[in-house]
């Protein structure tokens, strides 16, 4: 379908689409060059440190900040009375930046500094005096929804009746949830998504398959902390440079957290070294505003690792149950399912888009899923790589392989039997338009690594998985330049070679050559609003606006060879890098090329640029197979990945190389997360492994090569058919290697991650249970 | 404390710098000499995104003091490219996608490149367990293995051409490996 009157319709031939260019900001990477977050220096900076609460849950009695503030050299001392609350301001992001009265996590900021080094800022530290009141804490997502659970926010969200709800029973797995009433609760929120009847489709069942899984939280890992310089100036105006996903947002949200028009703050992105979602909120972006405000001079604040760790956001830790109902033949005839996700001291786990994705996969005529948003005494997660989805899918792709083994099917050929289509309503609602989850079934069953003979030990795992994708505000312009390059301003960071990606878009769509178009990621005061880099939005928006900004310069081109030839504008059609007459009767005209319309730019009405601004919608979703082989040794639990294959539906691959990386990097996260990472906390709630040597993420010995099959199902809502393709790929991985490791030893693991104690356990009790 | 003067080389050129004792040299390197290609990720040696190499070992800088550099040779990703010609890891690099978002990337070039200097025939293997001190959160290490396997070739490719222009020089044996994790932390 047309996007307007003049779209063409989709496009299916390219010439620079599809190729794999080297990215044009990659020399500047691969030297040292390129300059991240930590890199930027104000002549006349101070750093600016922040004192963290050292306990779980506490009250502040007293803050002293006296005796930092007399030693010399420090320029500034602020608390949350530096930063009083505005109207309007999201008082939750207010008070993760800066305790107000209560510590709510290990690791929230409580004070900062401001210092002439490090070395002083870090002794001002040490001088605040804080007085805390220890007080009863809970980090356990099943234990925070206890009547007798400690309360984060006394009074916030009503109790929740679990005597009235249908699936109580499953909420608390206990007796006593359906009398009990607590006078408040940790529930912040509950979802319910579904339709038919799960209750009366489960009688038509020949066999049923339910459990329990638990994941614990895993965070964005991004190598790079976070890190920001502020120069606030005596008349009001600031500067900001940032690691972000949304120079926007940042902009946004600390103008309304520090009471300031939106038009004083400039905020610069840096290049990003990863996010993976994690930075798609504030942290010290306020407070180092705050502290330079307070000194009146430039502050850069860079986050340690362990910070990173205590202080910024993981994702949520879930506790979930599914119930799956099936035919002999395999066709899914109910299904069910209960989740509990904690998003640390505020409310916001991303347990509505777990629910949205758990069933997403399927076609189901009885589906109901309840999710439940509960707030404990950890960091304020922060969204993840297709937030919410991986644990659901973890929990249903672990209950379908099972019901595969149940009924001796093949576990891809039960998937393609129920597999969501064209059509299909989905379980969260909508009806999909074109989707590729059969494709990828397929050609994970056609791919070699499906056929590869199994050794003792060994097992082969299948899961598929469903995220989205987003759209929303883009804005983009673009600039022709004298000599007839071009200058592409974006105003979505690159995290990944994104650049790239809309520097062949332009291309295809001038039909011009890739070099010719140099990307900048443009300042907030460059270009209009756009959201934020997430969702998987960046090729499919910006593309988007990327083609549209090209046209809208391609129609004002052909105005400018239209006076030159003196013929009427609509006489005039582009071609190949060159405007010529529309027909023979338009005129006889040798085309005049984008280099020499650039070149009389000047002398034919001045110069020439494309813009456009749009709310997008129309991503499509992106759906994955992932095919993995593992071995287990049964004396020590450890495991390797011997295979693994991802195979995605990217619409249109625009430069295939980073939608590969963009796969594999998904599938590896995911490895991570079901073999080692783990927010691990003591009993006294602080978190006990807070740097990279004891929350492991997987190292180059660890993964084997990670092969990719690029299906392409055209998106009819974006005009060169792409589908965003970030995030699907840490859908599959966590079931992907349960199942695989279930196959390899008959043990199946239902919590995560399936470290080697676990696996060795679990091993066991299949021994004594057989004994 | 009291400041500490310090008379190194880096990338052949002659450094002094004055740094407090309980600065690192990664530290040194990017707060006093505005040399920000080789990155913090951690601070603790557990990341290998602050790679450079003293006196041709691979070390994490973060873990090296700055005031014990004096009097050695300090390599750095600065140093790797020869003016605007690009050190064939870096052309690989670009050429397979090996960076997505590129943070860890100058920490990997620099690990690479200590590695082809010992072994310019390392197995997958090798590969991985050389550069299992280097982290990388977006590409799943498959197109970075891949550009070290390449660069390795190409750079054998052309060892035997150079060679078989001159037949008097005899093949050098590729020096063994030594243990990494000793390397990096031996510091
Ligand atoms: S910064 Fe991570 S190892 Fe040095
Ligand atoms: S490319 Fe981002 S961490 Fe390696």
């Amino acid at each position: 379908m047309p996007l307007d009157a003049n779209t063409p319709d989709l496009r299916t031939e390219f010439k620079s689409v599809g190729t794999r260019p080297n990215r044009p900001d990659g020399v500047d990477k691969v030297t040292g060059r390129a300059r991240f977050g930590a890199d930027f220096a104000l002549p006349g900076q101070l750093t600016g440190l922040i004192l963290r609460s050292p306990h779980a849950h506490a009250k502040i009695k007293s803050i002293d900040t006296s005796a930092a503030e007399a030693l010399p050299g420090v320029k500034a001392v602020i608390t949350y009375k530096d930063i009083p609350e505005q109207e309007g301001c999201d008082k939750d992001v207010l008070v993760n930046i800066m305790a107000r009265g209560t510590a709510l996590y290990d690791g929230h900021a409580v004070a900062a500094v401001a210092a002439v080094d490090a070395s002083v800022a870090r002794k001002a530290l040490k001088l605040i005096k804080v007085d805390y009141k220890v007080l009863k804490h809970v980090t356990d997502v099943d234990e925070a929804m206890k009547p007798d659970a400690p309360v984060l926010h006394p009074g916030r969200f009503d109790p929740v009746d679990f005597s009235t709800l249908e699936n109580a029973a499953h909420v608390s797995g206990k007796e006593e949830r359906k009398t009990a009433t607590p006078a408040h609760s940790n529930i912040a929120g509950r979802y319910v998504f579904g339709h038919g009847d799960p209750d009366k489709g489960f009688k038509q069942a020949d066999v049923i398959v339910e459990h329990e899984f638990k994941t614990e939280a895993t965070h964005q890992g991004y190598i790079e902390p976070h890190a920001c310089t502020a120069s606030v100036s005596s008349d009001g105006m600031a500067e900001l440079w940032v690691c972000t996903q949304g120079p926007f947002m940042v902009r946004d949200v600390c103008a309304s957290l520090l009471g300031m028009d939106v038009s004083r703050l400039r905020v610069t992105p840096s290049e990003i070294g990863g996010g993976f979602g994690g930075k798609t909120t504030v942290f010290i972006e306020p407070v180092a505003l705050a502290l330079s405000r307070k000194a009146g001079k430039p502050v850069k604040v860079v986050m340690s690792r362990s910070e990173v760790f205590r202080a910024t956001g993981p994702t949520s830790s879930a506790s979930m149950w599914v119930k799956i109902g099936a035919k002999k033949d395999g066709t899914f005839v109910a299904a069910d399912a209960v989740l509990k996700y904690q998003g640390g001291a505020f409310p916001g786990s991303p347990v509505e888009m777990g629910a949205m994705c758990a069933f997403a996969c399927y076609d189901l005529k009885n589906v109901r899923i309840v999710g439940y948003d509960v707030v404990t005494n950890r960091p304020k997660q922060a969204a993840y790589r297709a937030p919410g989805a991986p644990m659901s899918a973890f929990a249903v792709e672990g209950v379908i392989g099972e019901i595969a083994d149940k009924l001796g099917m093949d576990a891809i050929d039960i998937r393609l039997k129920n597999a969501a289509k064209e059509g299909t309503v989905s379980s969260y609602g909508p009806t999909f338009g074109p989707v590729g989850l059969v494709e990828t079934l397929e050609a994970a069953k056609a791919h070699k690594n499906y056929k590869v003979k199994l050794g003792k030990n060994q097992g082969r795992g299948v899961a598929s998985g469903f995220w989205f994708n987003f759209a929303g505000n883009t804005c983009v312009s673009i600039n022709l330049n004298v000599d007839g390059t071009l200058a592409l301003a974006l105003g979505t960071v690159d995290i990944g070679g994104s650049r790239a990606s809309m520097c062949l878009m332009a291309a295809e769509e001038l039909g011009i050559s890739y070099e010719d178009v140099r990307a900048v990621i443009a300042d907030t005061s460059s270009l209009g609003y756009n959201d934020i880099s997430e969702g998987s939005r960046v090729t499919f928006s910006s593309g988007l606006a990327t083609i549209k900004a090209v046209r809208d310069l391609k129609v004002r081109m052909c105005g400018r060879a239209a006076k030159i030839w003196g013929i009427p504008e609509d006489a005039v059609k582009w071609e190949n890098g060159a405007a010529h007459p529309a027909g023979s009767n338009a005129g006889n005209f040798p085309p005049l090329s984008i280099k020499e319309i650039a070149a009389q730019a000047s002398a034919t009405g001045g110069p020439l640029a494309g813009h456009y601004e749009i709310n997008a919608e129309g991503a499509g979703p992106s759906f994955a197979t992932h095919v993995c082989d593992v071995e287990v040794d049964p004396d020590t639990g450890a495991m390797k990945v011997l295979r693994y294959l991802v195979v995605q539906d990217a619409g249109k691959a625009i430069h295939p190389s980073y939608v590969e990386g963009q796969f594999q990097g998904g599938a590896v996260q995911g490895i991570g997360w079901v073999l080692n990472e783990e927010y691990f906390y003591g009993k006294d709630g602080t978190l006990q492994n807070a740097g990279f040597l004891d929350y492991r993420v997987p190292v180059c010995s660890d993964v084997p090569m990670i092969d990719t099959v690029i299906v392409e199902v055209p998106n009819p809502g974006h005009p060169y058919g792409v589908r965003g393709v970030g995030e699907t790929s840490i859908v599959p991985p966590l079931a992907c290697v349960a199942n695989a490791v279930s196959s390899a030893i008959g043990v199946r693991a239902r919590t995560l991650p399936m470290s080697p104690p676990r696996v060795l356990a679990a091993l066991e009790g299949v021994a004594a249970s057989k004994a | 404390m009291s400041a500490v003067h310090v008379s190194t080389n880096i990338n052949g050129d002659d450094v002094e710098f004055v740094c407090r004792p309980d600065e690192s040299l990664l530290d040194v390197l990017r707060d006093r000499l505005g040399m920000t290609g080789s990155k913090e990720g951690c601070g603790t040696g557990d990341c290998g995104a602050c790679s450079v190499e003293l006196d041709g070992r691979l070390v994490c800088s973060c873990l090296v003091m700055g005031a014990e550099v004096g009097g050695h040779k300090i390599e750095t990703i600065e140093g790797m490219a020869q003016g605007d010609k690009l050190h064939p890891l870096q052309q690989k690099f670009l050429e397979h996608a090996a960076l997505q978002c590129g943070i860890c990337t100058p920490g990997f070039l620099v690990a690479a490149r200590n590695l082809l200097e010992r072994n310019n025939d390392p197995t997958e293997t090798e590969v991985r367990y050389w550069l299992a001190g280097n982290l990388c959160r977006c590409t799943g290490y498959d197109k970075i293995v891949r550009a070290v396997l390449d660069t390795a070739k190409d750079m054998r490719k052309s060892a035997a051409k150079s060679s078989a222009k001159k037949p008097a020089a005899k093949k050098k044996a590729a020096p063994k490996k030594t243990a990494k994790k000793g390397a990096r932390h031996a510091a």
